[in-house]
């Protein structure tokens, strides 16, 4: 039983990680109707500059910063100097353009910075707090999903209360409608593309600590885990993310707990194939199947 | 009615000159031209595929043309932005009751406020298309797809008033909708057009409601410019009719 309250608190908070990644990827598609697949990749960089600049600083805080910043700069660059020019008539295309910058950012990386794991140190002790006897989360933990939680709030704000939001919303499902209207789609694009980027960076540089360490393919499994949270959840629905994020997160950790860590994969595999068999609109998607 | 008191008095006036529009193949405007006084109302006619659509599309500019000049109170457009060209007071109601069915009513409006009015008089803006709608009133709240295809339509024409613009232009806002919803439509839109002493370009395959509000009548076929004549006359000349208008 106490092992179990364990494996549930610590698999909140990975699922925390997961749902912040998934709601990134469901940003995008929403923004832009693109599974963009470079999204770990992506969020890797930001999570290296962070690296960099919390060694050079020798703050946390600065580097956690400066990675956010990072990966809110490569949104921009890829939907300004890549994305935009891929054609829409496939979705395809989008996909393809991306599996090649994932390919081009880890080989970048690998060359400068070379393919050994760079311990990255949590800001708090990630050693588990006894409530009563029992193990419960780390202050790390905490962190993180406080960290987590915060954000996706305030996303929801910045999506239902503000003129920016309504206006991401609406060049989302809207596009033409919406230029008619007078909204700058294009620029509402890149905004949407940043602010997915910047949150995937955040994720990225949250989960590092509790990993072996930065290396060019650390986020690799973030992004597998975090895609299968957006399809479960509903790549069109917020919310699935969130809840498909925290499903996931307590599903592999519990498998990896009671059954051992190399099976927790094919135990995420196992639930994205059931989900997309029984509702492949995703748990929590308004619509019965997936239009693309 | 207590609609809100328009920033601008007057309407735009529209002037077209040369439009030749293709998609790749043939063109389907050929150098066509037609002008719109401030405050006139003017019904845009021709059978499907006539060119009336790609007219507004070119007009709002989603659309690109090949040659020719579209002029609003005498500065070309031709080279602007579909949402610069709103910005210009240039409204378009696309077909198909074109409101962002996945946002609420409240929301709908607001978008078509949102570069124009800030703070109290976006409320003001708001308020009054409530006053104008009060069927929308009720519905605030409602998303786009919850309502009725005469709520949408309303919708859509409320969302393009709340902008204040100069020039609106409508395509087809009758369509699929019942004559009763048609008839109040129409009354609403010259009400709320002369009240602003705002220009109207209406294009219509309901030929007798068009006419019924507009001042005069441009007809378009295959393309072509081939009558622009005062809405009785149009309405009167029966060669007209059944050549091209088929009633």
């Amino acid at each position: 039983m106490d092992r179990l309250l364990f494996l549930f608190a610590t698999g909140l908070a990975r699922g925390a990680i997961f749902a912040l990644f998934a709601l990134s990827l469901v940003l995008i598609w929403r923004a832009a109707r693109i599974v963009n697949f470079a999204q770990g990749a992506m969020a890797l960089v930001a999570a290296y500059v962070a690296f960099a600049v919390a060694g050079f600083t020798g703050s946390y805080w600065a580097g956690l910063a400066a990675g956010i910043l990072a990966g809110a700069a490569i949104g921009f660059g890829v939907e300004r100097g890549l994305m935009r020019f891929a054609p829409h008539s496939s979705p395809l295309a989008g996909v393809i353009v991306a599996i090649g910058l994932v390919m081009m950012l880890q080989s970048l990386l690998g060359i400068l910075f070379g393919a050994q794991y760079r311990p990255m140190r949590a800001p708090f002790d990630d050693s588990p707090i006894m409530v009563g006897g029992v193990p419960l989360l780390s202050p790390y933990d905490v962190f993180v999903l406080v960290v987590a939680l915060t954000v996706m709030a305030g996303l929801g704000v910045l999506f239902t209360r503000t003129s920016l939001g309504l206006q991401l919303r609406a060049s989302a499902f809207a596009p033409e409608v919406s230029r008619v209207l007078g909204v700058r789609v294009s620029r509402m694009v890149t905004i949407g593309w940043m602010l997915s980027a910047a949150v995937a960076a955040l994720a990225a540089v949250l989960l590092v600590p509790t990993e072996l360490g930065l290396n060019p393919h650390a986020t690799d499994m973030l992004f597998v885990y975090a895609f299968a949270v957006a399809v479960v959840g509903g790549l069109d629905s917020p919310v699935g993310a969130l809840l498909g994020g925290l499903v996931v997160g307590v599903a592999m950790t519990l498998v990896t707990g009671y059954l051992g860590a190399t099976v927790a994969p094919i135990g995420v595999l196992v639930l994205l194939v059931a989900v997309l068999l029984l509702r492949p609109g995703g748990l929590f998607s308004l619509r019965e199947a997936r239009s693309a | 009615m207590t609609a809100p008191a328009p920033t601008r008095t007057r309407g735009g006036a529209l002037e077209i000159q040369g439009l030749t529009v293709g998609y790749g193949g043939a063109p389907v405007l050929h150098g066509v031209g037609f002008a719109l006084a401030p405050g006139e109302i003017v019904a845009l006619l021709g059978a499907n595929g006539a060119g009336k659509t790609t007219l507004l599309r070119t007009l709002a500019g989603l659309v690109a043309a090949a040659s020719g000049t579209i002029a609003l109170d005498g500065r070309d457009l031709t080279a602007l932005r579909p949402e610069d060209r709103a910005r210009r007071g240039l409204a378009l109601v696309p077909d198909g009751q074109s409101v962002v069915a996945e946002l609420t009513v409240d929301e709908n409006l607001r978008l078509g406020a949102l570069w124009r009015h800030r703070g109290a008089a976006r409320e003001r803006a708001i308020t009054g298309v409530y006053e104008m709608f009060e069927s929308l009133a009720r519905r605030r709240t409602s998303v786009g797809h919850q309502l009725s295809g005469g709520e949408r339509q309303m919708l859509a024409l409320g969302r393009a008033l709340v902008a204040d613009p100069v020039l609106l232009a409508l395509d087809e806002p009758s369509l699929g909708l019942a004559p009763l919803v048609v008839a109040q439509l129409m009354s609403t839109l010259r009400v709320a057009a002369a009240d602003r002493g705002l220009t109207v370009l209406l294009a219509e395959q309901n030929v007798t409601s068009a006419l019924s509000i507009a001042d005069r009548g441009v007809v378009l076929d295959l393309g072509h410019v081939v009558a622009d004549a005062p809405a009785a006359a149009l309405a009167a000349d029966e060669t007209l009719r059944h050549a091209y208008l088929g009633f």
